[in-house]
């Protein structure tokens, strides 16, 4: 079976300072790889290589054994690749509904259509199945900005799902969440990897979240990979500790 | 607002306006209507209006900065003033010069859209000079400094339009289809996307929508309203010259947008109404009136960035709160 | 040969003025992200500030100099620093775009209404006496306006890669938010950048208006040519708009001898477009990531 997702020796160095040096790995359909390491690890470089917000030195990216290096992440995300940031981005002028709508116009119909058709450019429904499953449905005409912050992390990752991405790339998805958003979260993102099959690539500092929700993880140090394998194993792995306590 | 309440407020304004220079006394009602120069400058609004609908479409949604209006403006009024003058019907150059003006539009915004922001100001910042310097120094076209004198007004389906009250109702009918295809393209999806990419152009472009090409689109949208007024300004003045189309009148667009509101429906039409009716009413002051525009937008800029509109809607909302 | 020489040097001359503008405009945009589209009346407003002195106050020519230079800094560096820029970066990038667009307006009908609408002769330092080296002749107060805004473009660079300060204002120029994490007073740095600014458009000021007079609508052509020195050059660093200012002051002296005088505005507009489109990072710059 090929790999969902296909990274080959990337490479990319800011000035003289190599961020990530020659880093490969696949993510097969249906799993949740994790992605961990120290701050300055080059997880965060690796992720925008990965996703056409950087241009890397060197290296291929394949999705569906399709070369998409260095396309743009509008162009990427059209070919069902979506993500979310490490720092919050809704749109907060706009509603929650609205949010979840913008993020699945474009995949649907053309532009040309979208100007004349219906406002929710066909949408309506999708956002509504959304806004039940990540049980956001009485918030749905509140404007994003006005959200806690939980919320606004909850509505961030499901406007991941707007488009029926198949792989959905996650910035620290549990960044500042609290602890019962935090299980709330955690548990609607595995019925989703569950109920529709949907591959995740997730990058976070929790590790309580990661070993948890992770199928398998990579770690990276120093912007190689320093060991792979199921949660369990590389808590075990001196190389990780090592890493870790170093920093 | 809900879109039925805003289509009947629109065409209840339509109405006022359309009554605006008609003697009413005939009619019961003591009002005797707005005279000859009262009607032109009712006119000169609407076309400034429209020119501006585009600049808020660029600046207020689009969040780009487009100096350049005044040059687009320019290059509908020439062009139509110099091929009606060949005997082209006044329909042809109208969409003409929409036309030209939206290609021009793609042409800049394409390169200057690659590189970084506020490259735009300064691509559209050199093409109002060049622009100039063509109007002025290609006397064998555009008359040079002496300008193309006796532009006539158009006839429409037969019915001549001389006559200012007519010509009037003619620029309004167009700027309120124009008006319309505006308020459908910010309320379809297009407008969400704009917000997106004014908002959070990084998080909008991880979620599909292709910014540049947008952006782009705004860009050369908003300055093919710009042609579409000066398509109809030149018949308005029958005379043009190079001198409302330069830098200054381009960085006055800008500002009277910015000054109604940007990034609101009505703010274009607010901004134009007092950039036209300010130096009216301030004649006894007239070399003055620049200098207190300025000072007003910078004041504005300190205390109320969201213009008139955004003020005034600030206002209504506190007070339906309280 | 000779005529071409002449020129060259000539445009060297209005080339190292027009740098001085665009040094200025780089680093406030660096420093503070004020894309001051006021740069070119900031230039035009000096020399009236110096008029004002010697015509209605009778100082001697050179103290009026200084004086015009002191209360540019004054006026157009700490005023504009703290009555304009202050409040209005808070409130994001276009109101203050927005504010300089207006205060360009402001300061043009001032001049134009409180000092006169007319072109006005400035005196220079230097006579026009002509030299005539080996069939090449240049005047004197050419060779002055060179020497004066080298002089200073080296004492510039001098100071923002020798000194302590100098490098505290490039790092907060290259990243504010590091700079500050590193210890760099940062709001004094923005300061300083905004008294050299004014200090330099000065000097351009007080340069130039010899040559093409003193006239309060200068600052259109003077503004937009700061502002394609600045992008030819290359924005990241200070010698791309010493580049791009000095090639801009060459080619238009050489197109006004060449080409036709009606378009000669036009050679930095081409000059700006053919950039955008081949070499957008500037000639000088280096590529920066995706904006998008």
């Amino acid at each position: 079976m090929t790999a969902l997702l296909e990274v080959r020796d990337i490479e990319k160095s800011f000035g003289g300072v190599r961020a990530v040096c020659g880093v490969s790995f696949d993510v097969r359909e249906g799993e949740i790889l994790g992605v961990i390491g120290p701050n300055g690890s080059g997880k965060s470089t690796l992720f925008n290589c990965i996703l056409g917000q950087l241009v890397p030195d060197r290296g291929t990216v394949r999705v569906n054994g399709r070369n998409v290096t260095a396309l743009r992440p509008s162009r990427l995300n059209r070919l069902g690749v979506s993500r979310t940031f490490q720092l919050l981005q809704v749109f907060p002028e706009l509603t929650a509904r609205e949010n979840l709508i913008l993020a699945g116009q474009e995949h649907r119909g053309s532009r040309l259509a979208r100007l004349f058709g219906a406002r929710d450019a066909g949408m309506g429904a999708e956002a509504d199945r959304m806004l039940d499953f990540f049980r956001l449905r009485r918030l749905e005409d509140e404007k994003a900005g006005s959200l806690s912050y939980g919320q606004q992390k909850l509505l961030d990752a499901a406007m991941a799902f707007m488009s029926g991405s198949r792989l959905v790339l996650l910035d620290e998805p549990a960044g500042g969440v609290n602890l019962t958003m935090l299980a709330d979260l955690r548990e609607r993102l595995e019925a989703i990897n569950r109920e529709t099959g949907v591959t995740f690539v997730v990058i976070e500092h929790n590790m309580e979240f990661v070993m948890a929700l992770c199928s398998r993880l990579i770690v990276l140090a120093e912007g190689r990979i320093i060991a792979e394998g199921p949660p369990a194993e590389v808590r075990r792995d001196p190389a990780v500790i090592e890493a870790y306590l170093g920093h | 607002m809900s879109t039925s309440t805003s289509l009947l407020i629109g065409l209840l304004l339509l109405v006022l306006l359309a009554l605006a220079p008609v003697d009413l006394n005939d009619f019961g009602v003591p009002y005797p209507g707005l005279r000859r120069y009262g009607t032109y400058i009712l006119t000169l609004w609407l076309v400034t209006a429209i020119a501006a609908m585009g600049v808020n479409l660029i600046v207020g949604y689009a969040g780009q900065e487009t100096l350049a209006q005044a040059a687009f403006v320019g290059i509908g009024a020439y062009l139509t003033a110099i091929v009606t003058k060949a005997g082209v019907p006044f329909g042809v150059a109208f969409a003409a010069s929409g036309l030209l003006t939206f290609v021009i539009g793609i042409a800049l915004g394409f390169p200057a859209l690659r590189v970084q922001k506020h490259y735009l100001a300064f691509v559209t910042l050199a093409f109002t000079v060049l622009c100039w310097l063509v109007f002025r120094n290609e006397q064998w076209i555009t008359g040079g400094v002496m300008g193309i004198r006796d532009i006539e007004r158009p006839t429409f389906l037969g019915w001549p339009l001389r006559n200012h009250i007519r010509f009037y109702w003619f620029v309004l009918a167009i700027t309120a289809i124009m008006t319309f295809v505006l308020w459908w393209i910010v309320r379809s999806p297009w407008g969400r996307a704009f917000t997106a990419l004014r908002e959070n152009p990084l998080r909008a472009e991880s979620l599909g929508i292709d910014v540049r090409l947008y952006t782009l689109l705004t860009f050369a949208l908003g300055s093919a309203y710009g042609g579409m007024a000066g398509s109809l300004y030149a018949p308005l003045v029958e005379f043009i010259d190079p001198s409302p189309f330069a830098l200054g009148p381009s960085l006055l667009f800008m500002l009277m947008v910015v000054i109604g509101g940007s990034g609101t429906f009505l703010g274009p039409f607010v901004g134009a109404g007092i950039a036209v009716l300010l130096p009216e009413w301030l004649r006894a002051w007239e070399t003055w009136y620049l200098l207190i525009y300025a000072v007003l937008v910078m004041v504005m800029m300190a205390f109320f960035p969201g213009g008139i509109v955004g003020l005034l809607s600030r206002l209504v909302a506190r007070k339906a709160r309280s | 040969m000779t005529d071409f020489l002449q020129l060259l040097i000539s445009g060297l001359a209005t080339g190292a003025i027009y740098a001085l503008a665009a040094i200025g405009f780089t680093l406030l945009w660096q420093t503070s992200q004020t894309i001051n589209f006021a740069q070119g009346e900031f230039v035009m407003v000096p020399a009236f500030l110096a008029l004002i002195a010697m015509r209605w106050f009778g100082v001697p020519f050179v103290a009026s100099l200084v004086l015009a230079i002191l209360a540019s800094m004054l006026l157009l560096g700490v005023a504009f620093r703290y009555i304009i820029v202050g409040p209005l970066i808070r409130r994001g990038v276009l109101p203050l775009v927005i504010s300089t667009i207006a205060l360009s307006i402001l300061l043009k009908e001032s001049v134009k209404d409180f000092y006169s609408a007319e072109a006005q002769t400035f005196p220079t330092l230097l006579p026009d006496t002509l030299i005539t080296v080996a069939g090449v002749s240049v005047s004197l107060a050419q060779l002055g306006v060179l020497a004066v805004a080298l002089v200073t473009i080296v004492l510039l660079q001098w100071f923002l890669a020798g000194t302590r300060t100098g490098r505290q204002m490039q790092a907060t120029a290259q990243n504010p938010t590091v700079a500050r994490i590193l210890g760099v007073p940062v709001e004094r740095m923005i300061l300083y950048t905004f008294l050299i600014n004014a200090a330099l458009a000065a000097m351009a000021s007080l340069l130039v208006s010899p040559i093409y007079l003193a006239k309060f609508s200068n600052g259109e052509t003077l503004g937009l040519i700061a502002f394609v020195a600045a992008i030819v050059g290359g924005f990241n660093q200070v010698r791309g708009a010493i580049a791009g200012g000095l090639l801009i002051g060459v080619l238009d002296n050489l197109a006004a001898a060449y080409v036709s005088t009606a378009y000669r505005q036009a050679i930095p507009l081409i000059l700006l477009v053919l950039v955008i489109l081949f070499r957008p990072q500037g000639l000088l710059g280096r590529k920066e990531e995706r904006a998008v």
